[in-house]
């Protein structure tokens, strides 16, 4: 019998594929269905906003905080905001902490629901994608009464947040919450515990707990892997030590510790937790100043500083190096999604073409957060 | 058909010249064709509409509502559009399998559909090898696809044809052997035949007649999903992987024809399904009589009638289905046909063969049993829905006429 032969074929995917969440290009190697492996290739969303930082004022480059990671700019504004004040010397007053945390949370809603919707499309199922969105454009319009936008919030402020509660939002929100509870309810009957969506996320794309230390894995991402290592826990910032939650880590409930059905249910449980702060912090926010009062030129002195926050994909960092005049000298900004590339190729050796779709869908990137 | 072409060389002056044959053909092609014309195409295209209303429905969306009365004629607004769309062949691909491709999947649907029965007297041809050459003429429609996914000159395309051959060709056997069930218990290929065998009240359709027979219709079902392409099984043209499969590179209307095959088909399954094992065109002999009573049309209106709304409820589960269920990778799916339902299939065609011969006449407690079982669990499903509307505070739209 001749011995039967194939040959490997090179598949591009991206940078325009339907399903690698914006423009990321996947160089694959497949015999077949099969993967030899899956190379990322980025860059192609490079803005230079770390460059940009150097011709404008420190509150001018507040706008394009939101542009680092688009679905998540809460978080990078405070990522920004809270190192200039570091460096500057700047203490915010309790209500502007509780406000952050407050749109943060609310922000991690939005960007969790997006993924995790996004996970049930890129696996065929539609439904729970627009059902995700319709609950995602709720949060959205209560963020939209809180800032005045929809994705790129702009909200935080050096030294607080732009603009208080208006009237009568608390009830909205947490009447929301309430809502989003059953939602998320018939969300999890609809996709997360379904018998073919298990089966396609469960034992796919593992990733070890050392791979994931390895590959400096961040966020859920990691924590999917089992380690329990949360920032706002860890090395707690703002007002998160005085609420109460849970950080839920992958167990390998449907298979293997690491899977993509680990990752994919710390999202779904990392959303029951923001509820549960943002109740905790309707609680206890106090009166006072949202915004405490700071030269129109802000000049902090020279030196450098270091600021870690848990943004929805994970640690994110900010470097600032100040030369002391009214401009940074140089930020740089560590996310999530860029160290989360990395993975890919070791990850998705013999996997199949469809696993890799809802591997990379299940790492949550999100393109220009890679590129900045 | 037969009866009309001799009714037509009787009255006739013409055709009574020709030799009998070529009547039979002439009378064949032009009713047939017109059947075909008046019925499927516009019943692809309207598919199409109910598919998206009801997707928009499941979505909380509104859907297509601009074209007419509830955007009742969006497909044929679209249907204009990709006619006047041009018309790309790209330089790299096989020119003539490229434009040859659409065709075959559009002819292996329509050819399909000469040996579906409408009503009791209205089938283009009652072949005695009906729901063989259903089966035989289907297989075209892989060819097509797999020509389409060569011809591209894609990637995409190719690993999405190849999918497609893969899947359809297995699932061609358990699909085969639930049928086999059928044949077995009405002794007949022709889908007339199998009508008649069955009767009218559900317990005397073929799905309660046994337990075998019962998982046979599931393992049809699910095989014909299978073969339509419908999630979950709708691989080859898995959009968030291949981009839109083997159909990638089309354009303008032949792109549309390979989606007008898969709306088109979606009838076909659930006629197939009907015939096979929901009693077909059987309205009960008292209200036939009845009918024969007002009018000779009334009780051929009436056996569309039921047709047609056993069909369509069909085609909902399985629009409801595509919109529910994510969709299953390639080895999942192989697995699934070879070690499920495969061996499933031998055991119901064994265990029926069994059952005709221990019990010839069939036992009436099981078919009550049955029936009274799925309408139980009918029930049980339709108290869920009502308790999940009444306790959960989601806003949800029922007005279907926004």
């Amino acid at each position: 019998m001749p011995e039967f032969r194939t040959e490997e074929m090179l598949l591009n995917m991206g940078p325009q594929h339907p399903s690698t969440h914006g423009v990321i290009r996947f160089v694959v190697k497949t015999d077949g269905e099969v993967m030899s492996c899956a190379v990322p290739d980025v860059g192609y969303l490079h803005r230079s906003i770390e460059k940009i930082s150097e011709q404008a004022t420190y509150n001018g480059f507040m706008p394009w905080t939101d542009r680092v990671d688009y679905l998540a700019a809460m978080n990078c504004n405070v990522a920004y905001a809270m190192a200039v004040e570091k460096l500057a010397g700047i203490e915010i007053e309790k209500r502007g902490e509780y406000l952050r945390v407050i749109s943060m949370e609310l922000n991690r809603i939005v960007s969790h629901l997006l993924s995790v919707g996004s996970v049930g499309m890129d696996v065929g199922a539609y439904t729970p994608f627009i059902h995700a969105l319709r609950d995602r454009e709720k949060a959205n319009d209560l963020i939209e009464e809180l800032c005045g936008q929809r994705l790129t919030y702009n909200y935080a402020r050096i030294g607080g947040v732009s603009f208080d509660m208006p009237v009568g939002w608390q009830a909205k929100v947490l009447a929301y919450l309430e809502d989003l509870e059953l939602l998320m309810d018939e969300f999890n009957r609809l996709i997360t515990g379904n018998k073919i969506f298990i089966k396609r996320l469960a034992n796919v794309g593992v990733i070890t707990p050392e791979d994931a230390i390895a590959y400096n894995l961040v966020g859920p991402n990691l924590r999917g892997s089992g380690i329990k290592y949360d920032l706002r826990k860890d090395e707690p910032y703002s007002v998160y030590p005085e609420l109460d939650f849970e950080v839920p880590v992958g167990r390998g409930e449907m298979g293997t510790l690491g899977d993509c059905y680990d990752r994919f249910v710390v999202r779904i449980r990392e959303m029951d937790q923001s509820i549960s702060i943002l109740r905790q912090c309707f609680a206890k926010i106090p009166a006072g100043e949202h915004l405490v009062k700071v030269p129109k030129k802000i000049r902090p002195p020279v030196g450098d500083v270091y600021i870690r926050t848990e943004s929805t994909r994970g640690d994110m960092g900010v470097y600032l190096v100040s030369d002391g005049s009214d401009k940074p000298y140089r930020v740089k900004f560590r996310t999530g999604s860029f160290t989360a590339m990395s993975i890919v190729e070791k990850a998705s050796r013999g996997l199949m073409v469809a696993d890799l779709i809802a591997f990379i869908a299940n790492l949550d990137i999100v393109a220009p957060e890679i590129d900045r | 058909m037969q009866q009309l072409a001799d009714k037509l060389i009787q009255h006739c002056a013409l055709l009574q010249g020709l030799p009998h044959e070529l009547t039979y053909l002439l009378v064949e092609i032009v009713f047939g064709s017109l059947m075909l014309m008046l019925f499927v195409a516009p019943f692809a295209g309207i598919i199409s509409w109910v598919e998206r209303r009801v997707a928009a429905r499941m979505m909380d969306r509104i859907g297509p509502n601009r074209v007419g009365p509830q955007g009742f004629l969006q497909w044929l607004a679209d249907g204009v559009k990709s006619l006047l769309k041009e018309d790309i062949v790209p330089s790299s691909a096989d020119s003539f399998l490229f434009r040859l491709a659409p065709y075959l999947v559009f002819a292996g649907m329509f050819m399909a559909f000469v040996s579906i029965p409408f009503t009791s007297r209205v089938i283009i041809a009652d072949l005695n090898v009906g729901i063989f050459y259903i089966i035989a003429v289907t297989s075209l429609v892989v060819i097509g696809i797999l020509m389409s996914g060569w011809a591209s000159n894609n990637k995409f395309s190719l690993l999405g044809g190849m999918r497609s051959a893969a899947q359809i060709i297995s699932y061609e056997i358990p699909a085969g052997l639930a049928i086999l069930v059928v044949v077995l218990m009405s002794g007949s290929l022709s889908l007339q035949e199998i009508i008649k065998a069955q009767g009218a009240h559900p317990w005397n359709w073929f799905i309660f007649d046994n337990p075998f027979s019962f998982c046979s219709f599931f393992i049809l079902f699910i095989s014909s999903l299978a073969e339509g392409n419908r999630t979950p099984f709708d691989i080859p043209e898995a959009e968030s992987e291949l981009v839109s499969g083997y159909s990638t590179e089309y354009s303008g209307m032949r792109f549309v024809f390979f989606y007008f095959e898969e709306w088109a088909n979606l009838y076909l399954i659930a006629a197939v399904g009907v015939t096979l094992f929901f009693g077909g065109w059987q309205i009960p002999p008292s209200v036939r009589e009845w009918a024969v009573g007002v009018h000779f049309v009334l009780p051929h209106i009436l056996e569309f009638a039921t047709f047609f709304i056993k069909a369509m409820s069909l085609v909902f589960v399985i629009i409801w289905i595509r919109w529910t269920l994510p969709r299953l990778r390639v080895d999942q799916l192989m697995a699934m046909c070879w070690q499920y339902l495969i061996p499933l299939g031998f055991v119901m065609v064994l265990g029926t063969a069994t059952w005709i011969v221990l019990f010839p006449q069939g036992v009436p407690l099981v078919r009550y049993v049955l029936f009274s079982g799925t309408l139980g669990l009918f029930g049980y499903f339709f108290y869920r829905v009502v308790f999940h509307l009444r306790y959960t505070k989601a806003e949800l739209q029922f007005n279907p006429f926004v």
